[in-house]
């Protein structure tokens, strides 16, 4: 009895003794995040860089800074993934290769690099190879409407800002769906096949209650575009006050937490990690995968993370409006920082069964997102 | 310079829908055939979007994409023994077949020909959801309603249908 609490105590505090290395996150995140930083500096550069080739400018450091992010976060992020799960375990984690092991990542993604690339005989080539690709693209291409900040002058910090910017999220990330499907298939493997089939009911599912979730936002501030949705979220008690987690308490802060789940689902994370459960399914849709293209899973994975946490950040905790006045690095910091709760949740919590999966979504998060639907879009309607 | 890259994506993106929607009519396997409907699916998308229609074209990824392709797929894979499966895509009737798609194609030929399109000045369509928004729940308010309360039928038709039997009291 004593060591199951301590075990609940350490699933708990674990993530707490990690804060210097979460500290670290952050100064890694804002490394890789460079390019992206340099366009914000790019306020400061704004003199110099002529009126016409502003759009521009910030469309092409965007673009590299996002794709440099993209493709460093799965080095840092399993890093960071690794040393959540030893501290939440009682153990230290990778300690060996560089300062609290570091470098393990590099390591691990050069050993990937030359590994042999495997493809199953009965395979379908086509599609086993097209699915990496496509999970890649689906999670990179989401990014394209992250918007990181605005100017003083009211330019928006987007490779592409959208006025639609919250469809074209939710449509893009149904993308991954037909990715999973396509490996799953592909590979002409059974755990494969179930692996994919599960993903594809599971992400068709959470699919619905996260665009009305969406639209709980979007029917409270009244456009599609992420940079208004943010700009309705400034000011209030310490610049934090009209975040809309705080706007008609407790109900966005209700949609918030059914958001993150959905998320979580969406992204095939534990406890939503059914399509790739260890124990049942060997390692679901990627199990017939090796070397790179099995590293190709994980950017998509990773960068959905960081898309979803980004999202929530963006809709729900304000963007990069905050106590400190409009800053991007804040966004950042809330992004970087959901992505860690996905990481505690994951080593904290139990697998779901398949038909709890299918219940919690269809029994109470779609119910409860329709009473929020309703119910917010009444209160704005009398207000 | 820009309009010549644009052309260039419109061809392409052409090409890319027409072949990928041929695939899907001849091709031998059913799962080929549904992911080359995805690409159609997309490039229609992207015809949306250079009419300027952004609403619509995030609209089309979301529900054909996101939405019909998954559960269609989801149906193919559940079929059963689809490794092996010869699909028999051969030519039956040719000649009525050719003569009713020959009318079609010149019906649409002279429709195409016939009506004054009103093209666009060139620029900024500018958004479009508020105005299908308002157009919505406002002058096609009861096509809109009459719509929905159709999907419910089909909705409520497609659970009667699988119901089990003899399990339900009345």
């Amino acid at each position: 009895m004593i060591t199951r609490f301590r075990q609940i105590e350490m699933r708990l505090m674990g993530p707490l003794t990690m804060i210097p290395i979460v500290l670290c996150l952050v100064v890694l995140g804002t490394i890789a995040a460079l390019p992206v930083v340099a366009t914000i500096l790019s306020e400061l550069v704004a003199d110099f860089v002529p009126a016409g080739l502003q759009r521009l400018t910030i469309v092409v450091l965007g673009t590299a800074g996002f794709v440099g992010i993209l493709a460093l976060n799965p080095i840092y992020s399993i890093w960071l993934e690794r040393k959540v799960a030893a501290h939440v375990q009682d153990r230290l984690g990778p300690m060996r290769v560089g300062w609290h092991g570091l470098l393990q990542s590099f390591a691990d993604g050069v050993k990937l690099l030359f590994k042999e690339d495997l493809v199953p005989r009965d395979a379908d080539r086509v599609l086993f190879g097209a699915a990496p690709m496509l999970a890649v693209a689906s999670a990179f291409a989401a990014f394209a409407i992250v918007p990181w900040g605005v100017r003083e002058d009211g330019t928006v910090l987007a490779v592409a800002n959208l006025n639609i910017g919250v469809l074209y999220f939710i449509a893009i990330t149904s993308l991954g769906a037909l990715a999973v499907l396509m490996a799953g298939w592909g590979s002409n493997n059974k755990y494969a096949l179930y692996g994919g089939m599960r993903a594809a009911a599971q992400m068709v599912s959470y699919e619905i209650p996260t665009a009305i979730l969406v639209l709980v936002v979007v029917a409270q501030v009244g456009s599609l575009s992420i940079p208004d949705i943010v700009a309705a979220q400034a000011g209030g008690i310490l610049g934090v006050g009209d975040w809309l987690i705080f706007q008609l308490f407790p109900l966005n802060l209700i949609a918030f937490v059914l958001f993150f789940i959905c998320g979580l689902a969406e992204t095939n994370r534990t406890p939503f990690d059914i399509p790739e459960a260890e124990s049942e399914l060997v390692a679901g849709f990627h199990t017939e995968y090796s070397g790179m293209r099995f590293a190709f899973f994980f950017l998509a994975e990773y960068g959905n993370m960081l898309l979803v946490s980004m999202l929530a950040a963006l809709l729900f905790l304000g963007g990069w409006v905050g106590p400190f006045g409009s800053n991007p690095l804040l966004f950042f910091v809330k992004g970087f920082g959901l992505v860690v709760v996905q990481m505690w949740l994951r080593w904290t919590l139990p697998r779901l069964r398949v038909d709890q999966l299918m219940g919690i979504c269809w029994k109470y998060v779609i119910p409860i997102s329709f009473f929020l639907l309703v119910v917010t879009t009444v209160i704005k309607g009398l207000l | 310079m820009e309009s010549m890259a644009s052309a260039a994506i419109f061809y392409g993106v052409a090409v890319l829908v027409l072949g990928s929607a041929l695939y899907v009519v001849v091709g031998k396997n059913l799962v080929h055939s549904a992911f080359a409907l995805v690409a159609a699916f997309f490039g229609v998308a992207v015809f949306y979007v250079y009419l300027g229609a952004d609403f619509l074209a995030g609209a089309q990824v979301l529900i054909y994409v996101g939405g019909i392709l998954t559960l269609l797929l989801f149906g193919v894979m559940l079929t059963n023994r689809i490794y092996n499966l010869n699909l028999r895509s051969g030519a039956i009737q040719v000649v009525p077949g050719a003569l009713s798609a020959g009318l079609v194609f010149a019906l649409l030929v002279w429709i195409i020909q016939s009506v004054d399109w009103g093209a666009m000045d060139a620029g900024d369509p500018g958004p479009t959801s508020e105005s299908i928004g308002r157009l919505l729940v406002g002058d096609y308010l009861l096509p809109f309603e009459i719509a929905s309360v159709l999907l419910l039928i089909a909705l409520m038709g497609a659970a009667m249908l699988v119901r089990r039997r003899g399990s339900g009291s009345s």
